[in-house]
């Protein structure tokens, strides 16, 4: 009997638009407003690749030790370094990492012994061709120019 | 196959897909049609390979961990647990108990973003739109945990053979103990929103109906399995990263029907916040990295591990020769197998059913073509 009159009813179509119902208020908005509002981002986030240098002197930390392009899956990483021969030590010259084949696994920044490439906040990749996804060491120490909105 | 049909129409093949919206990716069925009666399916597959068992070979056993969270990439934590225990297990690597813990908690997590998925898919595929938005927001909260703790959402290579790369943050327990006690409320939700719905049951119920045997006969496994009614849980069967410490149910159903799938994998949920709950409360602490080599070189020999994944069982299949890169990996994804019952499930059904039975299966391509 009490399933014929809810069946009569509509009871159940009526219970699940309640539901809905409930979620009219605006404070239940999860829309985010990108980009006018900015994702909160994680402090672990892997995003665009940067290579760090030293704030006070300005030299990169990098020792060129190739162990990140030797970690990285796409063998996406070229390190080129000489010799220098005065301190007989490992110079960086030459840093490229193509981001346009890289995943963001993170074993590149796992395997720096230094701490200098780092894997940042930074989301917003996008570029007009895909040779502006090839970063060099002077892009990846600076960081990519970040598209200015007018709003 | 008769040769007259009804008004001595003649057959009508279609095709179904590769881009039809509710394949969930690019699989292409070819349906054979009487009128609006399904009489055969034949699956076209393989839009989506991309070779990574063969990508397997060329890497070390390290540098292929992220390429496993691209094959059912809903569950990338599943794909990747999977695949650091073949590996633990060939190297002889004891993974140390608080690893163990939370590998268990951020699986059961994924579990959970996976199921969501799937619902708020398969009611978007039967008609109902609104439950996609709350499951999308509940996984929501689930993937900041994610980007949280390891830096990545969706493929989130969160594991590393031997333990954890990174331990947990600051919040980390707070944050899963808050989703925790949230979750619960909104599965009532959704609940309230399909269960007793009549549109809901008259879509689902008695709709690709597969029983126990063939189930067996098939190698299906998962929530399609359970819902057969046969009790079947890799998790207790054969318990892996710890899994034997917690309590919980192997919710099964009666009829093995799309309804009784439903049913199975909501109840999945609840059993999986149970799971966390418990695996939080015990977290113990020490190290998250077992003993491993700088190179992992494992000895030679094979070695097959299956775990539990949100879809059914996914199996690694590893065989070393000795040296730093696999000699070759095997998947078994829960997916590719569960899609083979398709054409037994759908025979007799009409085509809007056929889009109910593929949504049942709950598969995703990435992990079908690999």
């Amino acid at each position: 009997m009490r399933k014929l009159l809810r069946k009569i009813f509509l009871i159940d179509l009526i219970e699940g638009l309640w539901v809905t119902f409930r979620y009219q208020q605006p404070k239940y908005i999860y829309t985010e407003q990108y980009p006018a509002q900015r994702p909160k981002i994680a402090e672990r986030f892997r995003g665009a690749p940067r290579l760090n240098i030293n704030p006070e002197t300005g030299e990169t930390l990098c020792i060129a030790c190739n162990l990140c392009a030797l970690a990285c899956p796409e063998n996406l990483i070229v390190v080129g370094s000489e010799r220098d021969e005065k301190t007989r030590r490992k110079v960086l010259t030459t840093f490229t990492y193509d981001i346009s084949r890289c995943m963001f696994c993170g074993l590149c920044e796992d395997a720096c012994p230094v701490d200098a490439l780092e894997l940042t906040q930074d989301f917003e990749l996008a570029s007009y061709s895909r040779e502006g996804a090839i970063w060099d060491r002077q892009m990846l120490e600076e960081g990519p120019r970040p598209t200015k909105y007018p709003w | 196959m008769p040769d007259g049909t009804f008004l001595d129409a003649t057959e009508l093949v279609l095709n179904m897909g590769p881009q039809h919206p509710s394949t969930h990716g690019v699989l292409r069925v070819i349906l054979k049609l009487d009128g609006e009666k399904v009489i055969g399916t034949e699956c076209v597959i393989g839009y989506l390979h991309r070779g990574i068992e063969k990508i397997a070979e060329n890497r070390t056993y390290a540098q292929f961990a992220p390429y496993v969270d691209r094959m059912d990439y809903v569950a990338a934590v599943s794909n990747g647990l999977g695949y650091c225990l073949a590996v633990e297990k060939l190297l002889g690597v004891e993974v140390p108990p608080r690893a163990q813990a939370v590998r268990v908690i951020l699986t059961e997590l994924n579990r959970i973003a996976s199921h969501l998925i799937w619902l708020g898919t398969h009611a978007l595929d039967v008609g109902a739109i609104t439950p996609l938005f709350y499951c999308m927001r509940e996984r929501e909260e689930i993937l900041n945990i994610f980007e949280k703790y390891c830096g990545a959402r969706l493929t989130t290579h969160a594991f590393r053979i031997g333990g954890l790369q990174y331990e947990t943050y600051d919040t980390f327990e707070e944050d899963v103990r808050a989703f925790c006690d949230m979750f619960l409320p909104r599965v009532d939700e959704y609940e309230e929103l399909l269960t007793g719905n009549r549109i809901w049951i008259g879509r689902l119920r008695n709709v690709g109906i597969l029983n126990a045997e063939d189930c067996k006969a098939y190698g299906v496994t998962g929530p399609l399995l359970r819902a057969a009614g046969v009790k079947w849980d890799l998790r207790k069967a054969q318990p892996y990263s710890g899994y034997e410490q917690y309590d919980f149910e192997i919710p099964t159903g009666t009829n093995g029907d799309s309804y009784d799938r439903y049913l199975v994998r909501i109840q999945e949920m609840r059993q999986s916040v149970r799971i966390i709950r418990q695996a939080l409360d015990g977290l113990p602490g020490g190290p998250i990295m077992g003993k491993v080599p700088k190179v992992i070189k494992p000895p030679v020999g094979e070695v097959y591990v299956s775990i539990e994944a949100p879809k059914g069982e996914l199996g690694y299949y590893i065989v070393s020769d000795g040296s730093t890169q696999p000699y070759r990996v095997r998947v078994r994804p829960p997916s590719f197998v569960n899609l083979q019952a398709l054409d037994k499930m759908c025979r007799g059904a009409l085509v809007a059913d056929v889009v109910v039975v593929i949504g049942t299966i709950d598969i995703v391509l990435g992990e079908v073509d690999r």
